[in-house]
């Protein structure tokens, strides 16, 4: 990585959600406003930027990380995954995604995308995830509409449709 | 008239917003595009809680790189007037400070930048002085003598004060025992995860200021805003985004920043848009109203209440913005609740404090005065030895009195209080109280709380002039109804598309009104285009639009369906004419229409529905369009205050029942829930899922107000919670599972027989938990938030159980407020001279002073600094100014100092001493004592102590560095020590 100056714009490439693209970035831009604003990836939501709602929860390189406290330029020659991401194609669902459909595990949907990318990593870690850890994954995050009950239900009914049939499942078609 | 089949209303269908949201595809307001060209602003608020402004000085940032325009509340004051408010009080409602600052966060200037990034760089070069006042956030307090006036015009900070009488309460309290609760119910807010936005333009040749902004109504405020932007309604075209991320009654408040921003374009003369941060938000946006309550009930030995006695405190804030004081006459028909109390004396008082302003909060004003009551019903059961489920039952509203009007003026529309009760208890009470029994038996402090509630829905655009006198309000005017509007319309090939003007923030609204109207034209829900966003400049709308009092099934979606039942009954007509058949005979079904009792004559919908656009000429007598149809609609029942101030306050009164099973542990103070039980009558469910999902909110929302929420102020103003980390929400490892019953008792006042179903934990779950906690306990008076060291200090024991909550007597520590005391040496290998020269020098001290970004001589011993300072995880620009007294050159000097920020403020003094060392340096030493308020205050002792002693620490390397740079490596021990 060269040496970043305050006063320019360096250009940023990383991949997003598969694909190459790149962004003008100042050093102190953050991978928030880079996303949403620079790439039009608008998905990925700010809650509250200092880290605890959970809101911009990205992928970088697999783990999950507040896209809030990144900084644009810590994204170069990364692989990001937002929650475009997430569904197979752009008329369909994810399992998950799907599932929470079914469970009614969100009403406004900001805060949606970040739990679901924080989902998506855990639950390919931990296949067979019990409701208390799930209850601590999510708890990384706020939602202020669905009291939670109904995510943590989803993520487990998706949890078992994927252990029963991963690759049939993953095509899922969305009927909207 | 019914629609004959009815199939989609009622099922818990998926929603269509869903696979949007889940996809990132939704369109909140910082998602959608704006005009190229368009500006960015960012807000500089106060750092004191009521100072004066001197001045403010923009000419630094005006001209940084990128800045187009800054904007000040002189600059504001030129182009609007003050907000409207609800009170005739001589308080001027600014958006913006205009010559005083009286809470911490008021706007005092507007940055307009090519980005948010500059503008907020130029925040930090615009300078204000102040000059602080004193500050008053206690409600009882400010209502007493000397305490500071906020409003010097208004004359004091007690700004309404209206006595009540219904009945003959002083008769009932004369001839029964009296049982009263006091009650300082804190403030919170509902934080939904999206926080304000607006995106605004003006046009100068027009005068129209049109302005998007993620608002929720109630459209009351669009007269507000028209008047304050000095322009008639029809050259104010609000819009709302398709989307909105939660709002719980909060996103009432965007509208003063749709006035700045509003001006700001105007200002700047191209369009601006701002995002509200998080800090801003909590600082800033909307609270709960804080209220001081004492309660009073004239009760039987049987526990039979015949009058309650009411004295409200309600604390506005700084302002009193309207809608408030709405908060404190929302339930003002329901002030007996769910109880048949025929008499009432009642006394509301409004103060004014430096606290931002207050306004809609889920629950609205229902979580503060169920807390009293059901804390009351609790208390008759302690002090008369009966059981608390049984006070309930003595009191409850009859089960055959319904339409039952109670005696402060509302018309309870359905209900059977009893049958619900008695569900909720059946077979779960018992099992509670075994295993309360069991815990109790182990050692374990375990209760059993209840709380009976109903659950106001559809406001009175009229409750509000309650606050008035009947001779003031028949000078104003009489004020009633809410009136609901909603459009189908018909396309040219016979889709029907719906409008409506609720504002939705994730409530659904979109796939109820969907299954709603087709019902009525027998299509499937998914061929129904539901369109929710509102502009004013284009759509039906009137004062009671929005997304507010859990308005939506009862009012929203029943003028969707009068509106579709119009359409619908003049296709009828078309078709009976086009089938030969008789109009009642006409049926809708499966996409088709049909003429009942004959298969035969059957027409597709599509084929009826579109005639309009086509061959007009065909269409029947007496049928003049069927293409669109705008239905508007207000209940009767809504009247304005009577005479004697009877108001119905809402149209329609949902039930609630709650039974909580609670152990605390006394060690540690955590309140475990065990069992959680909530009944609800809401009328006539319209999507069960939906409304599964407000109770479920409606309870974390609950959970957070009871043992986590408090927007905390200081005693001098400072606001302490301003993060995530500091105003904490429940979490999913928080929140528990809870068991969720109905029974439906149908409201004869709404075209769906629905009530609204939002708010009613919000207001019945703080009180039944904290009855539990009482029952644990032992406890009497119980304030929220329950945190784990006001629990601990409960369990440990009655005696200290509670401050006293008349709270006349300030406190001794300032609780927002750490005082750092340090002393310490640090050696330099420079003469006392050298030293002395180089801390009266301005350059010097820039350099040596961490964080410093520039010094400013104001005389040889007043300096100005401007510094960033990081302490803990809380990092910020301060502005600091330092004076040196009792100067002995070059051995000894006195340094007073003091620094304010958005972060909080700090002052201080030390006494520096230089004495020669054997080797030809100096031995440099300190004492101070300092004391620091605001945000940084609420970091905790340890990590300030740290932070001082890092910083003064950091301060004397410099200085040694700077004092002998020629060697490297040079030793320059730094230590302090605490005294």
């Amino acid at each position: 990585m060269p040496r970043l100056s305050a006063a320019i714009r360096h250009r940023i490439g990383f991949k997003l959600n598969g694909k190459p693209v790149s962004v003008e970035a100042e050093p102190r831009l953050l991978a928030t406003d880079a996303l949403r604003h620079g790439l039009g990836a608008t998905g990925t939501h700010v809650g509250c930027e200092h880290g605890v709602c959970g809101a911009c929860t990205i992928l970088i390189d697999g783990a999950p990380a507040r896209a809030c406290l990144t900084l644009a330029v810590q994204l170069e020659g990364r692989e990001v995954t937002t929650v475009e991401g997430l569904a197979p194609a752009p008329d369909r669902l994810s399992v998950l995604q799907a599932a929470f459909r079914r469970h009614h595990a969100l009403q406004c949907g900001f805060c949606t995308a970040g739990i679901l990318i924080s989902l998506e990593a855990f639950l390919r870690e931990q296949p067979k995830p019990s409701e208390q850890e799930l209850r601590e994954v999510v708890g990384g995050h706020l939602c202020r509409c669905t009291g939670y009950t109904p995510i943590i239900a989803a993520a487990l009914e998706a949890a078992a449709l994927l252990r029963r049939q991963p690759q049939v499942l993953a095509a899922e078609s969305i009927d909207v | 008239m019914k629609a004959e089949v009815i199939s989609w209303t009622g099922q818990s269908v998926e929603r269509v917003e869903d696979a949007a949201l889940l996809t990132g595809r939704g369109r909140f307001i910082d998602d959608l595009g704006t005009r190229p060209g368009t500006l960015h602003a960012a807000i500089l608020r106060s750092p004191h809680a009521h100072a004066d402004i001197l001045s403010i000085e923009t000419g630094a940032a005006a001209v940084l790189p990128g800045v187009v325009a800054i904007v000040t509340g002189r600059d504001l004051a030129k182009l609007t007037t003050p907000m409207v408010a609800g009170l005739k009080v001589a308080a001027e409602n600014w958006p913006m400070a205009v010559e005083r600052v009286r809470y911490v966060g008021e706007p005092i200037a507007i940055a307009v930048a090519q980005s948010r990034y500059l503008a907020e760089d130029a925040l930090d070069a615009i300078e204000v002085a102040y000059r602080p006042l004193k500050a008053v956030v206690d409600p009882v307090t400010s209502m007493g003598e000397g305490a500071p006036v906020l409003h010097e015009k208004a004359g004091a900070n007690l700004v309404s004060d209206r006595r009540f009488r219904y009945g003959e309460p002083e008769a009932a309290f004369a001839a029964a025992r009296t049982v009263s609760v006091s009650i300082a119910y804190p403030r919170n807010t509902g934080s939904p995860m999206e926080t304000f936005g607006v995106i605004a333009d003006y046009d100068p040749h027009e005068d129209v200021y049109d302005i998007l902004a993620n608002f929720q109504g109630p459209f009351s405020i669009h007269t507000v805003l028209a008047r304050a932007l000095k322009v008639p309604g029809n050259r104010l075209r609000l819009r709302m985004p398709p989307e909105s991320g939660g709002s719980f009654g909060v996103k009432q408040g965007v509208a003063p920043y749709a006035v700045l921003i509003g001006v700001a374009a105007r200002i700047a003369g191209r369009p601006v848009k701002w995002i509200e941060d998080r800090l801003e938000h909590l600082g800033a946006a909307v609270a709960a109203t804080n209220r001081v309550t004492t309660l009073k009930a004239a009760v039987s030995a049987e526990g039979r209440i015949s009058a309650l006695d009411w004295d409200q405190i309600e604390d506005c804030g700084a302002y009193p913005r309207a809608p408030e004081p709405a908060t404190l006459y929302r339930m003002h028909g329901n002030m007996t609740g769910a109880y048949d109390i025929r008499h009432v004396a009642m006394r509301n008082r409004v103060v004014l404090t430096n606290k931002a302003p207050t306004g809609l909060v889920r629950g609205f004003g229902g979580p503060q005065v169920y807390f009293a009551l059901e804390r009351l019903m609790q208390r008759i059961a302690v002090e008369l030895q009966l059981d608390p489920l049984d006070v309930i039952r003595r009191n409850l509203v009859p089960a055959g009195a319904f339409p039952y009007r109670t005696a402060t003026g509302a018309l309870y529309d359905s209900g059977n209080y009893q049958a619900a009760v008695e569900q909720a208890v059946a077979g779960r009470l018992a099992a509670l109280e075994k295993r309360r029994d069991e815990a109790r038996a182990a050692g374990k402090r375990y209760g059993i709380g209840f709380a009976a509630a109903v659950e106001p829905s559809v406001s009175n655009m009229g409750y509000i002039t309650t606050v008035l006198t009947a001779e003031e309000r028949r000078k104003a005017g009489p004020k009633n109804g809410a009136q609901a509007t909603a459009t189908v319309s018909i396309d040219p090939i016979g889709s029907v598309s719906v409008h409506v003007a609720s504002t939705p923030q994730g409530q659904g609204h979109r796939t109820v009104l969907a299954q709603v109207v087709a019902d009525i034209f027998g299509l499937p829900h998914r061929e129904i285009r539901v369109v929710a966003d509102l502009d004013t400049g284009k759509d039906a709308w009137s004062i009671a639009s929005g997304n507010y009092s859990s308005r939506f099934a009862a009012a929203v979606a029943g003028a969707a369906h009068l509106a579709a039942t119009r359409l619908r009954d003049k296709l009828a007509l078309i078709a009976a004419d086009q089938l030969k058949a008789e109009p009642k005979q006409i049926g809708f079904a499966a996409g088709a229409v049909f003429a009942k009792g004959n298969p035969g004559k059957t027409i597709p919908f599509g084929r009826i529905a579109a005639l309009c656009h086509w061959s007009p000429a065909l269409l029947p007598d007496g049928v003049d369009q069927t293409i669109r149809e705008t239905a508007f609609w207000t209940p009767p029942q809504l009247g304005a205050p009577s005479e004697s101030d009877e108001i119905n306050s809402s149209l329609c009164h949902g039930f609630i029942f709650d039974m909580a099973g609670v152990e605390v542990d006394p060690a540690s103070g955590r309140a475990r829930i065990d069992r959680y039980v909530t009944m609800h009558d809401c009328g006539r469910v319209l999507h069960p899922g939906m409304v599964e999902g407000q109770i479920r909110g409606g309870f974390a929302q609950a959970l957070g107000a009871t043992f986590y929420e408090e927007l905390a102020y200081a005693e001098d103003g400072a606001f302490l919670t301003g993060t995530f980390a500091d105003y904490l929400l429940p979490t999913a490892t928080e929140t528990p599972d809870i068991e969720i019953l109905h029974i439906e008792t149908p409201s004869p006042f709404t075209p769906l027989g629905a009530k609204g179903v939002g708010e009613g934990n919000c207001m019945s779950t703080p009180v039944c938990l904290a009855n539990a906690i009482a029952d644990a306990l032992g406890a009497s008076e119980i304030n929220l938030p329950l945190t784990p060291a006001k629990l601990a200090a409960l369990a440990a024991g009655p005696e200290q159980a509670q401050p006293s909550t008349t709270r006349a007597t300030v406190s001794v520590a300032r609780p927002g407020d750490r005082s750092l005391r340090g002393e310490g040496e640090a050696r330099v290998a420079a003469a006392p001279e050298a030293i002395w020269a180089m801390l009266l020098d301005v350059d010097t001290l820039a350099s040596i002073i961490p964080g410093c970004h520039g010094v400013q001589k104001l005389s040889d011993t007043h300096f100005k600094a401007d510094v960033t300072l990081g302490v803990g995880p809380v990092k910020g620009r301060y502005k600091a100014e330092i004076e040196l007294s009792d100067l002995d050159e070059p051995r000894a000097a006195t340094l007073t100092g003091s620094v304010s920020g958005a972060l909080g403020t700090g002052g201080g003094s030390g006494r520096v001493t230089l004495t020669p060392d054997s080797a030809g340096g100096t031995v440099i030493g300190y004492a101070y004592e300092a004391a620091v308020g605001g945000k940084v205050a609420a970091i905790g002792g340890r990590l300030l102590d740290g932070a001082a002693k890092a910083i003064i620490g950091q301060f004397f390397a410099a200085l040694a560095r700077r004092a002998a740079p020629s060697k490297p490596g040079f030793f320059a021990r730094v230590f302090g020590r605490r005294a």
